[in-house]
């Protein structure tokens, strides 16, 4: 696994962090310029990939795109994956991402000032699609898989996992690199500032993402990127890879009503269909990270949705988004990265920012502060607009 | 525009821009085979030249533009 967040650059930066409920979130003043309801964000800086790539390499990599080459780069180190094994051997990239901003912005600037495409450049068509990051990254790497951008919103790269698991227990692929990348500009947030979905709490950042509690006022956006290496046990044994953990299942589901609020019955029919895949019962998770992103209406009904599956199993809860803000299309791969530095290192990271909950959800075993605890098995819940919905189930793996 | 200055601003741009190692950049020196340009690069290159010497080009025009040397005397004769 690799990472590159608002939370720390690499998987040990992260894991620090993790444990210490340390918040990446901040003020950008140009929000303020721009006019958003909120210049709440991850704060995170852009890599410099100059001396790592080649020009022609770097110019059709956009912001995201640089941070899912820092994160990818990691995890194929942490994999024991290098440049040599990946021309001799079919590698896949399933990686999720659902825009690609400023480059759009910029070459359109450009047509409509000079009258003249010719003069957008040579990089900007590669920036500007969604499979930005496939592409770039597949070129970069020689990959000879599969080749796929999955775009299904704050679910994408959880459904990107999801989708290597079944391909590579399938027997289509021994190796996938999975995960996903979020840009975080002013740019691509304008928008989803005007549906007053974000927490407005600018004179306190790090307290404005507060999942689960009653005094929740909204979502941060956030951004950055995680990758992990999907792989059949029979090809990581061969290459005595370091295996972090074992996907034991995939459920996924459409809320099939409306396009931005979200219901019960949906994330419901994902847990369910994850845990039946994983041939598990709710008494076997050990730990669940919720999508929880601190709004109203998202957390009451994903807190419904556990409370209806799990019952009085009292498993921990935690969001990692209280921390990291909403990463988005990254969330669903960064927060099974969370989750197994968890797993590894023995505790549950804290949901912070949580005083208390509202009144349906007080059965919900909310976790606020750093728990050490063995955990072996955990379950992560990812949603999106459109009501797409994914579950991943991870345990550790035993040999 | 003196040639020398021509000279000086397209090396620039072919070290800065293309990251191309300042003594490769002979008169003689072929832009595909020996300076490693490829097609996506005559891309930028015609935004460079709008930008640096304020004239339009036409891709079809510098289809005979193999060498430095004859990026040089292209742009001097449009300049």
């Amino acid at each position: 696994m690799g990472i590159y967040s608002t939370i720390g650059k690499n998987v040990e930066a992260v894991n620090n962090s993790l444990y210490n409920g340390i918040s990446g979130i901040g003020i950008d003043p140009r929000r303020k310029e721009y006019g958003f309801r909120s210049a709440l964000t991850g704060i995170i800086e852009r890599p410099n990939l100059k001396g790592l790539l080649s020009r022609r390499e770097r110019i059709g990599i956009p912001e995201q795109g640089e941070y899912a080459y820092v994160a990818t780069m990691e995890a194929l180190v942490n994999a024991n994956i290098d440049l040599d094994f990946l021309t001799k051997n079919e590698v896949g990239i399933l990686y999720g991402n659902d825009s690609s901003t400023i480059p759009v912005i910029d070459a359109i600037d450009i047509v409509r000032a000079k009258k003249d495409t010719t003069l957008i450049g040579s990089g900007s068509i590669f920036q500007s699609m969604n499979s930005t990051i496939t592409m770039n990254l597949s070129v970069i790497l020689k990959l000879r898989g599969i080749n796929l951008t999955i775009s299904a919103a704050c679910a994408s790269s959880s459904h990107a996992i999801g989708l290597a698991y079944i391909l590579v227990s399938q027997g289509f692929q021994d190796i996938i690199i999975c995960g996903g990348g979020q840009e975080i500009n002013a740019e691509s947030m304008g928008s989803f500032d005007g549906l007053s979905a974000f927490s407005t709490r600018e004179d306190d950042p790090t307290k404005a993402s507060r999942p689960f509690d009653k005094d929740r006022d909204g979502l941060v956006p956030s951004g950055g990127a995680a990758t992990v290496i999907v792989e059949s046990l029979e090809s990581a044994l061969k290459r005595s890879a370091n295996i972090l953990g074992e996907i034991r299942g995939y459920g996924f589901s459409s809320n099939g009503n409306h396009i931005s609020v979200p219901n019960v019955e949906g994330p419901r029919t994902s847990l369910e269909r994850a845990l039946k895949n994983a041939s598990l019962t709710p008494r076997d998770i050990d730990y669940i990270n919720a999508h929880a992103t601190s709004t109203t209406t998202g957390d009451i009904n994903e807190g419904k949705a556990i409370l209806d599956v799990f019952g009085d199993c009292n498993t921990p809860i935690s969001s990692t988004k209280s921390m990291t803000g909403h990463e988005m299309w990254m969330g669903g791969t960064s927060e099974i990265i969370y989750s197994l530095l968890m797993m590894k290192n023995g505790f549950i990271a804290p949901n912070i920012n949580f005083n208390g909950a509202d009144d349906e959800l007080a059965r919900l075993n909310i976790i606020p502060e750093t728990r050490e605890q063995n955990i072996d098995t955990i379950l992560s819940n990812s949603f999106g607009f459109g009501g797409t919905n994914s579950t991943l189930i991870v345990t550790r793996f035993k040999k | 525009m003196q040639r020398e200055e021509i000279v000086q601003i397209v090396n620039q741009f072919f070290v800065e821009e293309f990251e191309i190692d300042a003594d490769a950049l002979k008169p003689e020196a072929q832009l595909v085979h020996d300076l490693g340009i490829e097609s996506l690069d005559f891309v930028d290159i015609v935004v460079i030249i709008e930008k640096e010497f304020g004239f339009k080009v036409k891709r079809e025009e510098m289809i005979n533009v193999k060498t430095l040397d004859d990026m040089y005397k292209y742009i001097e004769e449009r300049v």
